[in-house]
């Protein structure tokens, strides 16, 4: 979705009004350029820029301000580095799962022939991908709250109360559980133009030389959308490592991921000396985001080989 | 678009007789792996929706009631937390509007060379989160801004580039622009009657989505106000959920439809936008 322009950047021509050559003009077609993009520039860095080097040197000091790799050292140890792996984990489940579900659903509507459907889905994913936060977490516990929840009690009348088999909306599944919410729509997103991709050509010729509907989707099908595929899962991995609202109100908390300890150390409830450790979360975090966003240009350009 | 018809008249076994039968029996067994998707997927996404709607028209003793949604804004901290949030999106949007517009089509028109590291640029806010930045910002933000709940606009403002950069230039790249500015600058037009009345009405549907985006990405934002201790629209909701749950539930489902408004909003916008570009392609 976010991407959707890299890469296709056609140059257009120059549009120089004719212009009088006298120095003074010279000066001010050289240096027109550079006032013009000056704001733009000294925003974003300053904006991303300062925090970002802030967060950079903080992770190397002591709150003192000396120099220091115990922060680092807190990250790759202990209850931080479990945040951190269950960041990570709950990141994979919630790309994967969603990611190939998301494909199949996708792959319903786009094959469907109904335009009404294709636009209310293209609607509504547009919508739902944009709804995490704390609506979502109320929603969840308004339909599969313990006692109250309007779900939760149709399913206990017919003797299925999902409490009492093992679900637990306030931990680590149940938040990987409301994450799908907004996962899913984002998949279908981003994966319905690569399904659209898909020409009718390649599936009658593979038809022509004898090939099964199997044989299709394993040699031409797949592996064509293999890297949108990835791609979409790696979008979904960075967009539910990043999250925090949800996760903050929905557990209040309680589960143990690395946005949420960072949280805790703003609000002063970090342990004294460990101050600056949220400074060492945050860098690992903006690590991994950025690695995830490397391989997802990577996977996008792999894709626009194929599809248009 | 004579190719795309053509296609879909031979391709599509309900409209071309010709086609085999085996195909067509295909579509049929297809359907009801379709169907069992579709509903599904239908009944995962609206059993939260409804149980939100049921729940925010009940009172505190289980029966229908609009009692949730009357007694909203009189509720303690609602209309405070309303205005700023408010506040900040009109604020958020201004700064947006007037620092992307000026410099998007500045690029288009002048510096195209600059496009795809312009592209590089506003999509790097996506890589630093909220929860990130605002540990960044509130260690380095300078005493006197701290102070003022406009410093989350500031910041809101990196965040909703991504989407407003890729929106303006989705527009930009769907006008004619050159032409435009050619003919409009040989009737003898200043540059700036050229902006305003040329090429600002031209670009109206990329205008009304960025605010749109931006105004629904102020307005759903929990994390950074949260930490930088504002009582923003989405920190009163989760502050207020320890008081009542059906209004909680309430003002989160209203906040919820209109941002779902907004986004529709967009969408419907995009469409006029594509259905515009189309009409430019066919005509040579």
């Amino acid at each position: 979705m976010l991407f959707s322009d890299l890469g296709t950047s056609v140059p257009r021509s120059e549009v120089l009004p004719p212009e009088s050559g006298g120095r003074k003009s010279k000066l001010r077609r050289a240096w027109l350029p550079v006032l013009a993009m000056a704001p733009f520039f000294i925003y974003t860095g300053v904006g991303l820029g300062v925090p970002i080097v802030y967060i950079i040197r903080n992770a190397f000091l002591t709150f003192q301000g000396k120099f220091t790799f115990s922060n680092m050292d807190l990250l790759v140890h202990g209850i931080y580095l479990k945040g951190f792996e269950n960041s990570l984990l709950l990141s994979v489940i919630t790309s994967i799962i969603p990611g190939i579900l998301g494909v199949f659903l996708a792959y319903a509507i786009v094959t469907s022939n109904s335009g009404v459907l294709k636009r209310m889905v293209a609607t509504a994913s547009a919508v739902l991908a944009n709804f995490g936060g704390i609506n979502l977490t109320f929603i969840f516990i308004a339909a599969f709250g313990e006692t109250t929840g309007i779900i939760t009690v149709w399913l206990n009348h017919i003797g299925l109360n999902p409490w009492s088999h093992g679900f637990d909306l306030y931990n680590f599944y149940g938040v990987a559980f409301v994450y799908l919410y907004f996962q899913l729509p984002l998949m279908v997103l981003v994966i319905t133009p690569a399904l659209g991709g898909l020409r009718q050509s390649w599936r009658e010729a593979a038809q022509n030389m004898g090939a099964s509907n199997w044989r299709y989707w394993r040699h031409v099908g797949i592996p064509v959308l293999m890297p949108s595929i990835l791609g979409g899962i790696l979008l979904l991995f960075g967009s539910s490592f990043a999250a925090y609202a949800t996760a903050q109100t929905l557990t209040e908390g309680t589960v143990t991921l690395a946005p949420i300890q960072i949280g805790d150390t703003v609000s002063g409830n970090a342990i004294a000396g460990e101050a600056n450790v949220g400074f060492a979360i945050a860098l690992g975090m903006l690590i991994v985001l950025s690695i995830t966003m490397v391989f997802y240009g990577l996977a996008r350009r792999r894709a626009s080989k194929w599809l248009r | 678009m004579a190719q795309v018809a053509e296609s879909y008249y031979f391709e599509n076994p309900e409209v071309n007789p010709q086609l085999p039968q085996r195909r067509r029996r295909r579509r049929k067994k297809f359907r009801l792996w379709r169907l069992v998707v579709l509903v599904v997927a239908l009944a995962y996404f609206l059993a939260p929706l409804y149980a939100g709607v049921k729940f925010a028209l009940q009172n505190d003793l289980g029966k229908f009631s609009f009692w949730a949604f009357t007694s909203l804004p009189s509720e303690q901290g609602f209309s405070g937390a309303f205005f700023l949030s408010m506040r900040l999106a009109f604020f958020t949007a201004a700064v947006e509007l007037i620092l992307m517009v000026p410099t998007a089509i500045f690029v288009h028109i002048r510096v195209p060379k600059l496009r795809p590291i312009m592209d590089f640029v506003t999509i790097l806010p996506i890589v630093v989160p909220p929860i990130v930045l605002i540990v960044g910002v509130l260690g380095s933000a300078p005493l006197w801004l701290k102070s003022s709940p406009y410093l989350l606009s500031i910041f809101y403002v990196v965040l909703a580039m991504p989407f407003v950069y890729r929106s303006l230039d989705a527009g930009l790249s769907a006008i004619d622009l050159k032409t435009l500015v050619e003919a409009s600058r040989s009737l003898g037009g200043s540059w700036i009657r050229t902006l305003w009345s040329v090429i600002m009405p031209n670009l109206r549907a990329a205008l009304l989505s960025a605010t749109a985006l931006t105004l629904a990405l102020v307005f759903g934002e929990y994390t950074m106000a949260n930490l930088d201790g504002w009582t923003t629209m989405p920190v009163w909701i989760a502050q207020f959920q320890q008081s009542d749950a059906h209004v909680t539930l309430a003002a989160s489902m209203a906040l919820l439809i209109g941002t779902w408004l907004l986004l529709s909003l967009i969408v419907a916008a995009d469409r006029s936008q594509s259905r515009r570009s189309r009409r430019k392609a066919g005509t040579p």
